[in-house]
């Protein structure tokens, strides 16, 4: 679990740092291999990452199983598409736009969704992403299925040219780094404490007073907004929107991130979609058909995962530091009778 | 005129709602008695298409083609459920979410790899081609052979579930799997049986639909959503409420594509009406889903555990 | 007037009669006993009493006031604590977090993004006061499964203590627990008599005899007696049904 202070005598925040070291040096060392296909791809990684933070919030922290994903990813992409399309470019107007739809759309989709558990929330989340797919397919005066290009990106002034691959990296980096910091508040505060403990035992929080819904359907809604600001980076990134953006596919694409990367951490995430983006684009240079091959990968993933590879990787250092203590599993426990008195 | 549109489209929706409910019947099994998502249902349906598809080219024999699909898909499916599937039932639903989607990639590559990108061509036996005469009006008695195989397989279900031993084992597994395991009965031969006999029905609506609709890759996943839909709606774990819910998808999707831009047009400018309606015919099936949920979130026949 | 006040309640699972018309009035402050065999419906009485199970019949009255239809949530912040007979703690958190997220529920609304609840001393200080009570301050920063099975009644009882109840409800405190262990819960629950209303649910008599001032037992889900420990002890049907079976 996310801890509450950084302890630097462990290796976990010098990990951490690294990593976004990394990430900050990106342009540096793209430039340096001459090679700007690297920084587009980083910014793409950068940008998944961004979502799947979003999307851990609700799924790590909150234990809800989300294949709604990527519905809000394409809100966004949309709302600067179909924006750009009529002539607004100004990037402030399209994201005031975007978290609006987001916000009427999570809070109409998490009422419904939030009624059931288990299965039915996965079901109905699933359900309401294919929804919006649709629509999006149906929309022919913006490209239906083929997609609608985005002529002119976002305008966020006093901020660099969004043409400039550099600044829409900057930005997107910026924008995670920011998530990612208020991500690990939001974990400690009170809410942050709320959404645990109805992951950890429902009816335990029930008992102490807890009302579900409400605290629930709020985390969807910051997960939501936080999916659709992905979604106008990317349609920034790739001057493109299409309804495959919203496709399940790409909603367990980054229920895959979350728990390749780690759920419940801070890092988690990023590193999930660092090593997802990598791992296909390794692939698909291999083969043709990389499929065929990811898709056992994520079967195996599936099948032994506990705590994703960043708890692997906490393992193995921790190894090194204290006495280790079996970490708690991630799978779930088989419901507690209720004993007969 | 008018009516035998609407009588085709309702005999249209309520063949749709029989594949359907081939589809939903073993799904909300798996779902509401294993407890497991199985995403990959999508994968047998398609997987008993393309086995079906294979063996008519080669046999010229539609029945044939149907037993290899059905058979082939069992086959496959129980070996899956052995090797890797069932080791997920403890785990959680995300992983199983997981597990699952990558079984989906793994066969929409694979039948790619096998067989291309391009639709396989399959044909409705002779015997049932043309069409079959309600008095003035005519319907492809293709379309009726699958409603009937539909009512088929929901009869000799019903019979099964509620007239024979197996039936109640079933029955009691949806409600109490821990109780009838402690009876001694083998439950992990039950549940992969359970498994492989949906991926069946699964593979047999694969092989009827194969001529009227393309077999290629990918062709389970929109198929695997409507009949999450369906279970959603009808109640996890209840084959009578997949049945009932079948019926009702299939009509509200098959009427609401042929008459939204119709109904739209009388309240609606003409242009608005022609552009709006396909696209809330496609959604009306997620609108009626989040309807009934609001109403009733466990679905219309939930099962009490 | 009662404090708690059921009257009538029944609960049916199907065919089966769970609860079948019960009645108790509760003056303020009592603490009342409930017992009888395994089966007898106690943990089913606790759930309505509790809103995690809606009864089919019946009326419960806190302090004057219906609240049949009021959920969980809405009962607790009530008065109603209850502690769990399978304990029911927030794994994956700590002892002090376990008994925080309890305060935490009274202290106004949780929709608070930013501050770290670790340094907010109105969520802090009573937890650990509510630790200390129960000699639990020294295990308050472990992870609340490394506990001893003693330990973790002892927190359960120290998270209910936490929501400031009007009315406790404890289900099988001394469940499970060695002599020693036994001995330090009856203290504590004798020290809380007289400041809170209880209805303890419990199989140790010794405890029952010492602590009760008045005894209900329930048999199928009826309440055959209801009397103080003397009468209890000295009446036919219990006899009958439950102590001459011990």
């Amino acid at each position: 679990m996310t801890p509450e202070k950084l302890d630097w005598r462990t290796p976990r925040p010098w990990l951490a740092a690294l990593l976004i070291g990394g990430l900050l040096l990106v342009p540096t060392i793209s430039s340096w291999l001459g090679q700007s296909f690297y920084l587009s791809f980083a910014t793409r990684i950068v940008i998944y990452a961004l979502a799947a933070t979003g999307l851990n919030l609700i799924l790590g922290y909150g234990g809800l199983v989300s294949l709604g994903g990527s519905l809000f990813v394409g809100v966004g992409a949309y709302a600067v598409g179909i924006s750009a399309f009529h002539g607004l470019t100004n990037g402030w107007a399209q994201l005031g736009i975007a978290l609006v739809i987001t916000l009427v759309i999570a809070v109409g989709c998490g009422l419904v969704s939030l009624r059931t558990r288990g299965i039915g929330f996965i079901m109905i989340t699933l359900a309401f992403g294919q929804m919006f797919y649709f629509l999006t397919v149906s929309l022919k005066q913006y490209g239906g299925d083929d997609g609608l290009p985005v002529e002119q990106r976002s305008v966020f002034n006093p901020l660099p040219a969004l043409d400039s691959k550099v600044a829409l990296y900057y930005l997107a980096l910026a924008v995670l780094l920011v998530v990612m910091y208020a991500t690990w508040r939001l974990v400690h505060s009170r809410f942050g404490y709320v959404l645990r403990g109805f992951q950890s035992n429902e009816r335990r929080m029930l008992a102490a007073g807890y009302p579900r819904l409400r605290y629930q359907l709020t985390a969807f809604v910051l997960s939501a907004l936080v999916c659709a600001l992905a979604g106008v980076l990317l349609a920034n990134l790739t001057s493109f929107t299409s309804p495959s953006y919203l496709s399940w596919q790409a909603s367990g694409e980054l229920l895959l991130m979350v728990v390749l990367g780690g759920m419940g951490t801070v890092i988690g995430p990023v590193l999930g979609a660092v090593v997802l983006l990598v791992l296909e684009e390794s692939l698909s240079g291999i083969t043709q058909h990389w499929m065929i091959v990811l898709g056992p990968v994520i079967l195996v993933v599936a099948l032994v995962s506990k705590q994703g590879l960043w708890g692997a990787v906490l393992q193995w250092k921790a190894r090194e530091h204290t006495a280790a203590a079996p970490p708690p599993s991630a799978s779930s426990v088989p419901v507690a009778t209720e004993g007969t008195a | 005129m008018v009516w035998t549109l609407f009588f085709s489209q309702v005999l249209n929706g309520i063949q749709l709602g029989m594949l359907l409910f081939l589809l939903a019947a073993g799904l909300t099994l798996v779902f509401g008695i294993m407890n497991f998502v199985n995403l990959s249902h999508g994968s047998f349906y398609m997987m008993g298409a393309y086995f079906a598809a294979a063996t008519l080219a080669r046999t010229d024999s539609f029945l044939l083609a149907g037993l290899a699909g059905v058979v082939g898909a069992m086959a496959l499916a129980w070996v899956i459920e052995r090797v890797a599937l069932r080791r997920l039932y403890s785990h959680d639903h995300l992983n199983q979410v997981l597990a699952t989607l990558g079984l989906i990639m793994f066969f929409n590559e694979l039948v790619r790899m096998i067989w291309g990108s391009q639709p396989l061509f399959t044909a409705p036996p002779s015997w049932a081609s043309g069409n079959f005469a309600f008095g003035d009006i005519g319907y492809p008695s293709y379309r009726l052979l699958i409603i009937g195989a539909g009512a088929a397989v929901a009869v000799g279900s019903y019979l099964l579930i509620h007239r024979t031993r197996i039936g109640m084992l079933v029955r009691a597994s949806s409600t109490h799997a821990d109780m009838v395991a402690a009876l001694g009965v083998n439950a992990r031969l039950l549940n992969t049986a359970l498994f492989s006999v949906g991926a069946g029905l699964a593979a047999l609506a694969g092989w009827l639909v194969g001529p009227i609709v393309s077999v290629q890759s990918g062709m389970g996943d929109t198929v695997l959503i409507l009949a999450l839909v369906v279970i959603v709606i009808g109640g996890i774990g209840s084959i009578r409420g997949a049945f009932y819910a079948s019926l009702a998808v299939g009509l509200v999707d098959t009427m609401g594509r042929a008459y939204m831009p119709q109904i739209l047009r009388g309240f609606l400018d003409r242009n608005v009406a022609d552009a709006a309606g396909p696209a809330l015919a496609s959604m009306l099936i997620y609108l009626f889903m989040a309807a009934i949920l609001a109403a009733k979130p466990d679905g219309l026949f939930p099962v009490k555990r | 007037m009662s404090f708690l006040s059921i009257t009538g309640l029944v609960k049916r699972f199907g065919g089966l009669v769970a609860t079948d018309r019960f009645h108790l009035e509760l003056p303020k402050g009592e603490l009342h006993a409930l017992i009888g065999p395994n089966g007898a419906g106690k943990t089913t009485l606790m759930g309505q009493i509790t809103g995690e199970l809606a009864p089919s019949e019946g009326d419960i009255r806190l302090d004057g006031q219906s609240i049949l239809g009021w959920d969980a949530p809405r009962r607790a912040l009530a008065g109603i604590a209850r502690s769990y007979q399978i304990t029911q703690l927030l794994k994956g958190f700590s002892v002090l977090e376990n008994v925080q997220m309890m305060v935490q529920a009274r202290q106004g609304h949780s929709f608070r993004f930013w501050g770290p609840v670790g340094r907010q001393g109105d969520i802090v200080q009573p937890a650990m006061e509510a630790l200390d009570h129960m000699g639990l301050a020294h295990r308050a920063h472990g992870d609340v499964m490394a506990l001893a099975h003693g330990e973790h009644r002892q927190l359960e009882l120290a998270m209910a203590l936490a929501m400031k109840p009007r009315l406790l409800l404890l289900d099988e405190p001394l469940a499970g627990m060695s002599q020693a262990e036994s001995a330090t819960m009856i203290d504590l629950l004798k020290r809380l008599k007289g400041h809170y209303t209880i209805l303890l649910v419990e199989h140790d008599m010794q405890a029952v005899f010492s602590l009760a001032d008045r005894i209900s037992v329930l048999v199928y889900g009826r309440a055959i007696a209801c009397d103080t420990p003397s009468g209890i002890q000295r009446d036919e049907d219990v006899r009958r049904a439950y102590l001459g079976d011990e």
